[in-house]
């Protein structure tokens, strides 16, 4: 069965050039501006899209991350309007992949089959759940596997040799390299440690390795994207929206494109990296 | 339906950290390889006598155990009904039951190496307990603390600093407990290479829950044999008071098969079960938060909910997973006390016994006060004394100056 993450990577491969991987929170600041930037980012470039889906106690994000969730459910964002959030975007794209990334506590309390279901039927492509790990396949991984949804698996500093084949067994669209040990938001990655693990997860698996935790700038971007099959965004992007609101944490006129424009430069980096062939 | 019962209520939990449906391993992928090491170093402490050994030298040298069983005449008497015992936790070193699991894990954490030990607290009582025996063995110690909690348990945050640990007051969520632990988990995730994560209660991901429960468990097997020296027989009902669960484990684990014993876990009900409180299984469902599946309180997106209570130590929106487990079998009742009841409790044993408690056990004797007076005067009750109060001094005398206005 083939996605639409691995269509993009294929179109990609052939392109040879890695992707920019954007994230976002769904509902920051509210509903109606975050499903614009949704929208704005496959023009600004963004080859595939992971959307925040809001939660109260992000165990494994910074500051800013935690902020966007509590802006975004202070706003009233739920599951289900994240959903329709992802409908509203298929309604013009039907290529770019969309990825749901949060914790697993919301899908649970929606109820694991049904939010499979829904989600599918809104157009998501993959799921990313930060507090399942393989011993926990049950829960989630194996019947998204069964509904038609990759399921994408973070792999870590301290993931060894040993433990990634346990890693790597069910997941599918693509592996979340993160290259820090810490929260999102944190310091940069090394760049050679990282092309390091990159190359030590690819002696394990054919599928693409993303690379994401603190990439900030078009410069580690494109760093990054030299080894590995995508580079990932996210606080950067989220400490953009929150610099364009208002005093009271409102949307501005200021708040697509301030995201927008970064998320280009980011791009024009990512894309400036021509990929090693493999 | 309720589960079908198993065979015994103290196997669990299950070689997956399960009991039940509860429990498990929720974790980030990077804390994983740690925790999969911390329960094979666990397994092996354990099974070594000499950890044992040098564990029991400990406990009674530097903690002061074994505590009494203390027969509560006044208050047997007042209540006019059940034959009141004590478990005295509030007299071990550091003032309450929290250092029998610190010792515990900190313990294991040298045999692993460790050098940075990290905790989250509530009400300080365990920060208290864990910068102790930082402070005695020689390692760093880094405290989160809600900011809200910093404020109400201020004698608490002295005692860590005095004894050289790092408190960070947590600004983040509600600045509580809950919000605590998350930044613990987030400063683990990052420091994952030196640290050892000593968790105060047993919640979190397999293996903490058992681990701590086997650590607390010396109240319940010290009770058991106290009881028979002075009464001839187990006793015929426990009460504890529950945050995430850790002195009432500690208390019920080694009476659970012993099917005669009523058991009352008590939680916090604060301003009342409809309004602000934090009884995960009055007032909650499971979910999953925090490395585990237990009953959370929640709103119906799954979003936490803030928890309340006037005590620190219980101001938590979940409970340990054996203890969402021991609900749904029926084993365990669960009940809960308000800020009020828990504030008359604390008085009312303060004069009757000279004994000022916590306001965490408070709540354990404000259930005694309704439970006792129906029982007859043979029925040998145990209410575990978890803490002593001097930390909620100022609090509660400020709260009592307000009222007397």
């Amino acid at each position: 069965m083939t996605t639409r993450i691995d269509a993009r990577f294929a179109e990609l491969a052939k392109q040879g050039r890695s992707a920019f991987v954007t994230f976002v929170m769904a509902g920051d600041p509210d509903p109606a501006t975050s499903l614009d930037i949704l929208k704005a980012l496959p023009k600004a470039g963004a080859d595939v899209i992971e959307i925040g889906m809001p939660f109260t106690d992000p165990m494994a994000d910074g500051p800013s991350i935690q902020a966007a969730g509590l802006r975004a459910l202070k706003g009233g964002m739920t599951l289900k309007k994240t959903l329709e959030m992802v409908r509203g975007f298929r309604k013009d794209d039907d290529a770019t992949p969309l990825v749901l990334m949060g914790y697993y506590n919301p899908i649970y309390i929606y109820g694991v089959d049904k939010f499979l279901a829904d989600a599918k039927s809104a157009g998501v492509d993959g799921l990313i759940i930060v507090d399942l790990p393989p011993e926990e396949d049950t829960e989630l991984c194996l019947p998204a596997m069964k509904a038609g949804l990759n399921f994408i698996r973070l792999a870590t500093p301290t993931t060894d040799d040993k433990r990634l084949p346990a890693v790597l067994a069910n997941t599918s669209g693509f592996v979340y390299y993160v290259s820090i040990t810490g929260i999102t938001g944190a310091a940069a990655a090394d760049t050679k440690a990282v092309g390091e693990a990159v190359a030590r997860i690819k002696r394990h698996t054919r599928l693409p390795v993303c690379v994401g935790f603190g990439i900030r700038t078009p410069e580690a971007a494109r760093a990054i994207a030299r080894s590995a099959n995508g580079a990932v965004v996210g606080t950067a992007l989220v400490d953009a929206l929150r610099g364009s609101l208002d005093a009271e944490g409102r949307a501005t006129a200021r708040t697509v494109t301030a995201v927008a424009d970064l998320a280009a430069a980011l791009a024009q980096g990512v894309w400036g990296a021509k990929q090693a062939a493999e | 339906m309720s589960p079908a019962l198993p065979n015994s209520f103290r196997s669990g939990p299950d070689e997956r950290g399960h009991f039940g449906i509860f429990g498990g391993r929720f974790v980030a992928e990077t804390l994983m390889p740690l925790i999969l090491d911390l329960e094979k170093a666990y397994a092996e402490a354990k099974a070594d006598p000499a950890f044992q050994k040098e564990m029991d030298g400990h406990l009674k040298h530097y903690v002061g155990r074994p505590s009494p069983l203390y027969f509560a005449e006044r208050l047997t008497e007042h209540l006019g009904g059940a034959k009141i015992y004590f478990k005295r936790e509030e007299l071990n070193h550091t003032g309450s039951h929290k250092v029998n699991n610190v010792l515990g894990q900190i313990m294991l954490a040298r045999r692993m190496g460790k050098k940075r030990i990290i905790a989250e607290t509530g009400a300080g009582q365990h920060g208290v307990a864990t910068a102790t025996l930082c402070a005695r063995f020689g390692l760093e110690c880094v405290v989160y603390m809600g900011a809200v909690d910093v404020a109400r348990q201020q004698p608490n945050v002295i005692r860590m600093e005095m004894l050289g640990a790092k408190v960070v007051p947590v600004q983040s969520g509600a600045r509580t407990l809950k919000d605590a632990m998350n930044d613990a988990l987030r400063d683990w995730v990052t420091n994952v290479h030196n640290t050892f994560y000593c968790i105060g209660t047993v919640a979190g991901p397999h293996p903490y829950p058992m681990m701590v429960r086997d650590f607390q468990s010396i109240i319940g097997i010290e009770t058991r044999q106290q009881l028979q020296e002075v009464e001839g027989r187990l006793p015929d009902s426990l009460v504890a008071c529950i945050g995430g669960g850790s002195n009432a484990m500690g208390l019920f684990h080694p009476f659970l098969d012993d099917p005669s014993i009523e058991i009352f876990g008590v939680e916090a009900a604060g301003h009342g079960l409809t309004q602000l409180h934090a009884a995960s299984i009055a007032g909650g469902r499971p979910g999953v938060l925090h490395g585990n599946r237990t009953y959370l309180l929640m709103d119906e997106d799954g979003q936490i909910q803030e928890a309340h209570s006037i005590s620190a130590g219980l101001d938590y929106p979940g409970i340990g997973p054996e203890h969402a487990w021991l609900h749904e079998t029926g084993r365990v009742n669960y009940l809960s006390a308000t800020d009020e009841e828990a504030l008359e409790a604390f008085q009312l044993l303060s004069r009757l016994e000279g004994i000022i408690p916590a306001l965490e056990p408070a709540h354990a004797i404000a259930k005694v006060t309704e439970l006792a007076p129906k029982r007859p005067r043979d029925h040998l009750m145990v209410v575990n004394l978890s803490g002593r109060g001097d930390k909620d001094v100022p609090q509660v005398g400020d709260i009592l100056k307000g009222r007397n206005k």
